[in-house]
């Protein structure tokens, strides 16, 4: 047998107007860690699609030779018969039924007419095994957290004799520890024989893990690269996948201009009946005019949960204490609305979850959260809305045929850009960005980076909420470090290290 | 002169373009119309013209006023992804309520419409409030919200039966016609100069706003297609107000549908309410988190349509011109119908009250024509029933391919 497990020889791919994949050549050696990388958009998803059978053959030109013989996959169940995982960025798990049902879900293990339970369970136990997740197979799913979740994916896959395993960006979600954890698995599941293709945009867990890097763009090969034989850093990878250097990540702030404490809370106390217990312990902190500040800590520390119980507290937490002070006043805040009217404004991590209206326009989604200030007595001024929109189109580059495009149908990057937009028309004194930047290309992070500066620049003050290291450090003035529902060190940009920030993350009290 | 040529070719290859732009982003509404247009041509030739002759038409009229009014409200319930199946027997309820005030207690009209208006404004509320603030789905709010009022139908109308209405002026709300002054003999003059003022309105509105949108540079559709749609449009009015003058002119019902059509299509259109509406109806988390006040959109819908509703019972009981204990069953059936024939979506989000009316057309264009048919009432539900969820499978291909 050949050294290959896959090759992918001149795939071409073309959608109606567009050449997703122009030739492409994708190869993976037996039992090695393959990344592939390449800013959205550039083909990975699709090649992947291509592979596990979702586009099916005839759809595409060129060979998918696995295990030395040409494949004709015609669905998902053909490439998963001959031991092709694949495992989606968006968890395809049901929340209510157990993890062993889940394991085994659309492949039960039947004994004569009814499916076999207790076999069922036994297996499970097995495959999660592999995974290192020690916990009772028959609880439901909706109990544990993404980071456990990807690995009950993994185990499904392996519950299926999975030979070639596909990951898009299984650590998207993931804080450091639980990424950690799971590049670990990987490792391990290669140590017994499974061929991983990995698509990530953390350069620094794909320059950890793999043996060979491959670069895709515009949706063609640019290079694969043998990490085992050369010594890779991140600048290189950033170079092929943007076809320029990108010397600075970070941009510099070229007038920093950081004024008095505008925004404080004190003690802040907030316990969540659902969960029966207090979420975040006695928070202090504080946000000065023209800066930003990064809020740091691993999942479930309580970021998010701190930054909805001051935007109008939608969850329905119990403020148990504390104090919200804005430019001098004291305020209760009571929702959304009236936060936006305070001049708070929280761009949400989920941008299709809860962040836009997807089968609206960019318009819509841009004016949305302030048409007050487009209306006179009851009438929307439709003609200034148009106008404004198209605007910051152009003022923030949002790349879309026209502002009366659908936002679903944007990018990643673009969208976000979109929530943006919605929350620089309403101006407001505060704005908490929660993970602005997850799972968008590297230039668009850019995009984002210098537009944070430039409403710095101009007096809003940002608070930022990032899992990104990296990140937090390069773009904050000072930042905070949670852990645990409670606020377990301040630190300043030249302080700041990314040791100190895990020392902080992960103390508990 | 080959370069005149030229120009021309240029200019009919883009119009040809943009037709075809048009067609494809549009072809959901078009096919309605086209559904429409085939539904009144089919029973035109098979009653041997009688559908359209103007007695008919204005029955028509009078017939789809009820199903109009419920399924203008029931849009919105649906754009936000609610329902509700109380609709019916609310109206129903309501019908009889004005009975009873009007004939057993002689209450005056002006007195009966507001309180029975205020009634279903309570339900409204009720059901809103069970919704939005405990939480109860709509569809099992608006399930018991049936057996209940059919239940109270049942007991205001225990004692006498069916309730005659000898009201006049409330019976006119859906029999009788707006008044004339007699200048032309044989024609209904009031009713062409309501035409022409309507054609009047259309096309300055219309150029209003086109010029408004040139003063922003912003696109326009091109000029042909500009004129040949608003000449459409007149003269599609100009035909119904002609059958209609040449029998006894617009009915009341007609005026109380376009009244509250309009209102609704400003309210959808141009006001912040009809934006908070679709942006909870795509993602109510997203609308909750950019400032809308959700429960409360959802609470004025709720409001809204138990208002409708009674009115819906208003007209229903002024046509029939008593309340019986049967009315209002399946009415929630042609509402529902009628919006998604319009082209409310399935999943929410999107819909237009002014499509919902075409709806209400098709679905009740298809009782009159088969009513004159004389096809079973039975048989009719399963005509009704096909046409609906043709209607529906085509509209949820169609936002599919998109």
């Amino acid at each position: 047998m050949s050294d290959f497990i896959l090759e992918m020889k001149n795939i071409t791919k073309t959608f109606p107007g567009v050449r997703a994949l122009d030739n492409v050549n994708f190869s993976v050696k037996r039992g090695e860690i393959h990344c592939l990388v390449g800013e959205n958009g550039a083909g990975k998803s699709t090649l992947m699609k291509v592979l596990s059978g979702v586009y099916g053959y005839g759809s595409y030109e060129g060979d998918i030779v696995y295990n030395g013989e040409v494949q004709q996959f015609k669905g998902i169940a053909d490439s998963e018969a001959k031991g092709i995982g694949i495992i989606y960025q968006e968890l395809a798990l049901i929340p209510e039924l157990s993890v062993y049902e889940n394991i085994f879900f659309g492949h039960e293990i039947i004994k004569g007419r009814s499916i076999d339970w207790n076999e069922t369970i036994s297996r499970s136990s097995d495959v999660l095994k592999k995974v290192r997740l020690d916990i009772d197979p028959s609880t439901k799913v909706k109990n544990f957290g993404v980071g456990k979740q990807q690995l009950i994916e993994i185990a499904k896959a392996l519950s299926k004799d999975v030979k070639l395993l596909i990951l898009d960006e299984p650590t998207a979600s993931l804080n450091e520890d639980d990424s950690e954890n799971l590049l670990k698995i990987i490792r391990e599941l290669k140590e017994q024989g499974v061929s991983c293709i990995m698509i990530s945009h953390k350069l620094k867990e794909v320059i950890e893990i793999a043996d060979t890097i491959t670069v895709l763009r515009d949706g063609a090969t640019i290079c694969s690269m043998d990490v085992t034989k050369e010594k890779i850093n991140e600048a290189d990878i950033i170079k092929h996948m943007v076809g320029r250097e990108i010397s600075n990540i970070y941009p510099e702030r070229e007038n920093k201009n950081i004024g008095d404490v505008i925004f404080e809370i004190k003690d802040w106390t907030a316990y969540d009946p659902k969960k029966g217990r207090e979420i975040l312990h006695k928070v202090n902190m504080n946000v000065r005019k023209g800066e930003i500040v990064g809020l740091q800590g691993l999942m479930g520390a309580g970021r998010t949960e701190l930054a909805l119980s001051l935007f109008g507290n939608t969850p329905g937490y119990k403020i148990t204490s504390g104090e919200l002070v804005l430019d001098g006043k004291t305020l209760s805040i009571k929702s959304p609305k009236g936060a936006i009217k305070e001049g708070i404004a929280y761009v949400s991590e989920d941008r299709k979850g809860n962040g836009l209206v997807l089968i609206q326009d960019v318009k819509y989604n841009n004016t949305i959260a302030n048409l007050e200030s487009l209306t006179k007595g009851l009438v929307i001024n439709q003609n200034e809305e148009i106008k404004i929109a198209n605007e910051y189109k152009e003022s923030i580059n949002i790349k879309t045929p026209s502002i009366e495009q659908k936002v679903g149908n944007l990018s990643g990057g673009n969208q976000q850009k979109v929530q943006l937009a919605k929350w620089m028309f309403v101006s407001p004194k505060i704005l908490i960005l929660d993970e602005p930047t997850r799972g968008i290309d590297v230039g668009a992070k850019f995009e984002i980076y210098t537009l944070m500066n430039r409403l710095v620049e101009e007096g809003m003050s940002i608070i930022m909420i990032s899992s990104e290291l990296s990140e937090v450090l390069g773009m904050s003035d000072r930042l905070y470090v949670m852990s645990e529902g409670t606020i377990t060190g301040e630190l300043t940009r030249e302080e700041a290290s990314e040791e100190k920030v895990m020392a902080l993350a992960i103390k508990s009290e | 002169m080959a370069e005149i040529n030229e120009t021309a070719v240029e200019e009919k290859v883009s119009l040809g373009k943009e037709l075809k732009t048009l067609a494809k982003k549009n072809l959901r509404d078009y096919m309605m119309y086209i559904v429409l247009v085939a539904i009144v041509i089919f029973f035109s030739v098979v009653t041997g013209g009688k559908f359209i002759s103007a007695g008919n038409i204005s029955n028509l009229f009078n017939q789809a006023a009820y199903v109009a009014v419920l399924a203008i409200g029931m849009t919105l319930i649906l754009i936000l992804r609610q329902i509700d199946l109380s609709v019916g027997y609310v109206a129903g309820f309501s019908g009889a309520i004005a009975a009873i005030l009007l004939t057993n207690h002689g209450w005056p009209v002006y007195l009966t419409i507001p309180i029975v208006l205020i009634i279903g404004l309570c339900v409204g509320l009720y059901q809103g409030l069970l919704v939005t603030r405990v939480g109860v789905p709509a569809f099992v709010t608006t399930l018991a919200g049936m057996f209940i009022f059919r239940g109270l139908l049942g007991v205001a109308t225990s004692k006498s039966g069916t309730i005659v209405i000898k009201n006049d002026a409330f019976n006119a709300l859906n029999n009788g016609f707006i008044p004339d002054i007699n200048i032309i003999p044989g024609v209904h003059f009031v009713t062409v100069l309501i035409g022409i003022i309507a054609v009047c309105l259309v096309i300055f509105t219309q150029i209003k706003a086109r010029r408004n949108k040139e003063k922003y540079n912003f696109k326009v559709v091109s000029l042909p297609i500009f004129i040949v749609t608003l000449a459409l449009v007149s003269v599609v009015i100009m035909v119904i107000v002609t059958v209609l003058a040449k029998w006894h002119g617009i009915p009341w019902s007609a005026v109380i549908v376009a009244v509250i059509l309009l209102a609704y299509n400003f309210m959808l259109n141009n006001t912040r309410l009809g934006r908070y509406i679709y942006g909870i109806g795509g993602n109510d988390q997203a609308a909750e988190l950019s400032g809308v006040n959700v429960k409360n959109v959802i609470l004025f819908a709720f409001c809204s349509m138990g208002v409708l509703a009674s009115l819906a019972g208003i007209l229903y009981s002024s046509r029939l011109q008593s309340a019986t204990p049967t009315a209002g069953a399946a009415f929630e059936m042609d509402a529902i119908a009628s919006s998604y024939i319009g082209g409310v979506a399935v999943s929410g989000g999107v819909g237009k009250v002014t499509n919902t009316i075409i709806g209400t057309l098709v679905i009740m264009s298809l009782t009159n024509g088969m009513n004159l048919m004389g096809v079973d009432t039975f048989m009719q539900y399963v005509v009704k029933g096909i046409i609906f969820i043709l209607a529906v499978a085509f509209d949820v291909t169609t936002r599919k391919n998109n």
